[in-house]
């Protein structure tokens, strides 16, 4: 028998990620590991690099959200810098946000998980189990599915130049301003953003959670804290608020940002290139054992979702609504991420729409001119991946001496084990294993989209 | 019909090479049925490359640098199941951002990442399970025989259609050895700002309801403009993105030719119009892609952990 398994890579995650599974003699789950290998050092490599050119060296730390990087970095340099960007900076950067959020849910829910529900993991062979699989039975909907993508990365090129690794948003503001013309374009795109995007609820309540609800109860479910933006009110807010950590008894605590150190602190684990971070403002320390964790917070979708009031659009508004009448608050269920993070296409759409129609985006004046200096500063986005920090400190010439970069998925590591061990202990018996087990441990990471 | 095999598979990477590749939209589901995909783990459940005879798969595509024991495992296994190597972005031909890491030995650099927020006396260091690192990063072509270079952080989709095409017909496209520059519309009067190089505080002089034809060259403006260094391949028809977006180049393709130096380059090219590269606050930046092939090195002083 296998004196343990190993699931390496996980596959149609954005990634580098394995599983171990060690097994006792009888063949049952004694523990398991969800393995992070990729580690390229950019909290070292920044040091001495002038703090303006951050932005664009940081989103090379994702390809699928560089946006994201580009952003936090942005906001955390004009933080070292002591500058405030005017409005239209603002609201141009914000739009980039959340342009870069659509295109990803739509990436990660159709391309990389859906397979999962549409295809079903029984014993499907790993060419038919994918986007490509789907492309065969659904040629139409993959169409409209890979356009909407494309529409995405189209409007963020037609006014930033470049959708991948992005050069737009710089210290200060942004590089320039938005015509009117570009504007009334966008706004005719944005609307077909936001009826894909109801479109995608719907069909998901149809097609994909209605026929899989009991994998829906159960699958990965954990029991944890959550961490997620809320603006000023508890509405929820992608790209500048406060932070808000929820206990699993459903207790808030709300914090700036800036004030991160206070609330979770990292730990450094033998297993694991990412680091864990925990909550520990709790004061019970981090354990991730299965049957009394201590210290774990989520984050991504199904956080943010949780941790708000409300949402200040209607179309998600609405949809939350009706997720809170079905499932309450806050919600465990790890599958779930996939619904939450429909909601949240709803809302990004709706408030792109909301920023298109504001007419300060159109202000020639986007950028105010900045002084290298000493200084430190915290920059934090919610990445469709969850909270994502970024803190630098510079020197009198407005180089960087120091950084830490805590990324979406990095939260998530604890939680990503705990989920990951429900899963292999539910499923894992006797130490059978077999191409459909293994896929559904996979589905139980892919929530996170890691 | 027989197809012909195509795999993809990333190394050290952010992804963004992969999400090029879709970014070709429907187009990307023409080329799939052209070919037989047999692995590409953002989006098929295919984990190995153990199963596939050597030469067995026509075409390899290979996206980010080498930095661990286990890129390089990989990196050579793939070589041999393959016919035609593809190093596909510029972490795959130069190293790429991550290669700004050469500036220190990896161990100095991991212990401090790891240290920073220890308040354990001793060090935790991530090494169970875990495959070890090189002593620096590394191009693909510093450990096997590449076939094809395609660069670009990412490249753009077209010209990833425009490879893939040609490598399925058989043959081995190469992008022409011109600059961005060459491929940049924006005004040049052959007489910059002498003197010193502007850190980019502010926006350079433009108008926003004109295209970037009307806008002098940001060299001319003072700025630190990697164009003259950097291979062309990214522009459009209407000009280099990052131009259009009104921000300089930072040399995202690499050097014009493979085994350039976009640093040294870089000085030439300022000295010539008469500005004082020493002025530039981080030399060592102008390496930011292509610090692989031993280009970038540890800071002078500082020691070198060999492994």
């Amino acid at each position: 028998m296998n004196a343990n398994i190993h699931i390496n890579p996980i596959t149609r995650i954005e990634g580098h990620a394995s599983v171990k599974i060690f097994l006792d003699e009888k063949g049952e789950v004694k523990k398991t590991r969800l393995l992070i290998h990729s580690l390229r050092g950019f909290e070292k490599f920044v040091q001495g690099r002038p703090a303006e050119e951050i932005p664009r060296i940081v989103t090379r730390i994702c390809g699928i959200c560089p946006w994201m990087h580009h952003l936090a970095a942005s906001k955390a340099i004009d933080n070292c810098f002591d500058i405030r960007p005017p409005l239209a900076g603002n609201l141009l950067r914000e739009l980039c946000h959340l342009l870069a959020h659509i295109g990803d849910k739509i990436l990660h829910f159709f391309f990389l998980a859906s397979p999962d529900f549409l295809i079903g993991p029984e014993k499907s062979h790993y060419s038919v189990r994918s986007i490509i699989g789907i492309a065969k039975s659904f040629p139409d909907f993959t169409s409209k599915i890979a356009r909407m993508r494309q529409l995405v990365h189209e409007m963020l090129e037609s006014f930033t130049g470049r959708s991948i690794h992005p050069v737009a948003s710089v210290v200060g503001g942004f590089s320039k301003p938005m015509l009117e013309e570009e504007r009334k374009e966008l706004l005719k795109a944005a609307s077909k953003l936001l009826d894909f995007a109801l479109f995608s609820l719907e069909f998901a309540k149809k097609d994909i959670f209605g026929p899989n609800q009991d994998l829906f109860e159960n699958l990965g479910t954990i029991e944890t804290g959550f961490l997620g933006m809320v603006d000023n009110s508890g509405n929820l807010e992608l790209y500048n608020g406060n932070l808000r950590l929820m206990s699993k008894d459903g207790g808030v605590i709300d914090f700036s940002p800036e004030k991160y150190e206070n609330y979770i602190e990292e730990n450094v684990v033998p297993w694991s290139y990412s680091k864990v971070p925990y909550a520990k403002i709790w004061g019970k320390g981090l354990s991730l054992k299965i049957d009394d964790p201590k210290g774990v917070y989520r984050v991504n979708s199904l956080a943010r979702i949780n941790v708000v009031e409300r949402i200040s659009t209607p179309h998600a508004q609405e949809a939350l609504e009706e997720f809170r009448n079905r499932f309450g608050r806050p919600v465990q269920n790890t599958l779930l991420y996939h619904w939450a993070r429909l909601i949240e296409l709803i809302y990004a759409s709706e408030r792109v729409i909301q920023i298109l129609n504001k007419k300060e985006i159109t202000d020639p004046c986007v950028r105010k001119k900045a002084e290298p200096k000493a200084g430190r500063g915290i920059g934090c986005v919610e990445a469709p991946r969850g909270t994502l920090i970024h803190d630098y400190t510079t020197d009198k010439d407005g180089c960087i001496v120091k950084a830490n970069l805590i990324v979406g998925t990095t939260h998530n590591t604890a939680a990503m084990n705990l989920s990951v061990e429900q899963a292999a202990r539910s499923f894992i018996n006797k130490g059978y294993i077999d191409e459909e087990i293994i896929n559904r441990i996979e589905m139980a990471i892919r929530a996170y989209d890691p | 019909m027989k197809f012909i095999k195509v795999a993809q598979e990333w190394l050290g990477a952010c992804s963004g090479c992969e999400i090029a590749m879709l970014n070709m939209g429907e187009k990307f589901f023409d080329l799939l049925k052209k070919i037989e995909m047999v692995h590409m783990p953002l989006l098929f459940d295919h984990k190995t490359f153990d199963e596939f005879q050597d030469a067995e798969i026509e075409i390899s595509v290979v996206s980010g640098c080498v930095i661990s024991e286990g890129h390089l495992h990989l990196l050579k296994k793939i070589r041999e199941k393959s016919q035609k190597l593809c190093a596909f972005g510029t972490c795959a031909t130069h190293g790429g951002i991550p290669s700004l890491l050469n500036s220190w030995s990896t161990d100095v650099a991991l212990k401090e990442i790891f240290s920073s927020n220890s308040k354990k006396d001793h060090l935790t260091f991530p090494n169970k399970d875990l495959s070890g690192f090189l002593d620096r990063v590394y191009a693909l072509d510093e450990f096997v025989e590449v076939d094809i270079l395609l660069p670009g952080c990412p490249p753009r989709p077209s010209l990833i259609r425009e490879f893939l095409s040609k490598l399925i017909k058989g043959d081995f496209p190469s992008l022409p050895n011109k600059s961005v520059c060459d491929t940049c519309p924006t005004l040049r009067f052959g007489k910059g700002r002498k003197g010193i190089i502007k850190r980019p505080m502010e926006n350079p002089e433009y108008d926003p309801n004109e295209p970037i034809e009307k806008m002098r060259c940001f060299l001319e403006q003072g700025y630190l403009c990697m164009g003259p260094v950097t291979l062309a391949g990214c522009a459009f028809d209407d000009g280099p993105p990052c131009i259009k977006a009104r921000t300089p180049c930072r040399g995202c393709y690499g050097p014009v030719y493979p085994v350039g130096n976009q640093m040294l380059e870089m000085m030439n090219a300022l000295a010539s119009v008469g500005i004082e590269w020493k002025t530039i606050i981080d030399r060592r930046s102008l390496l930011r892609f292509s610090g692989a092939h031993g280009l970038l090195g540890p800071y002078p002083g500082s020691k070198q952990n060999k492994k």
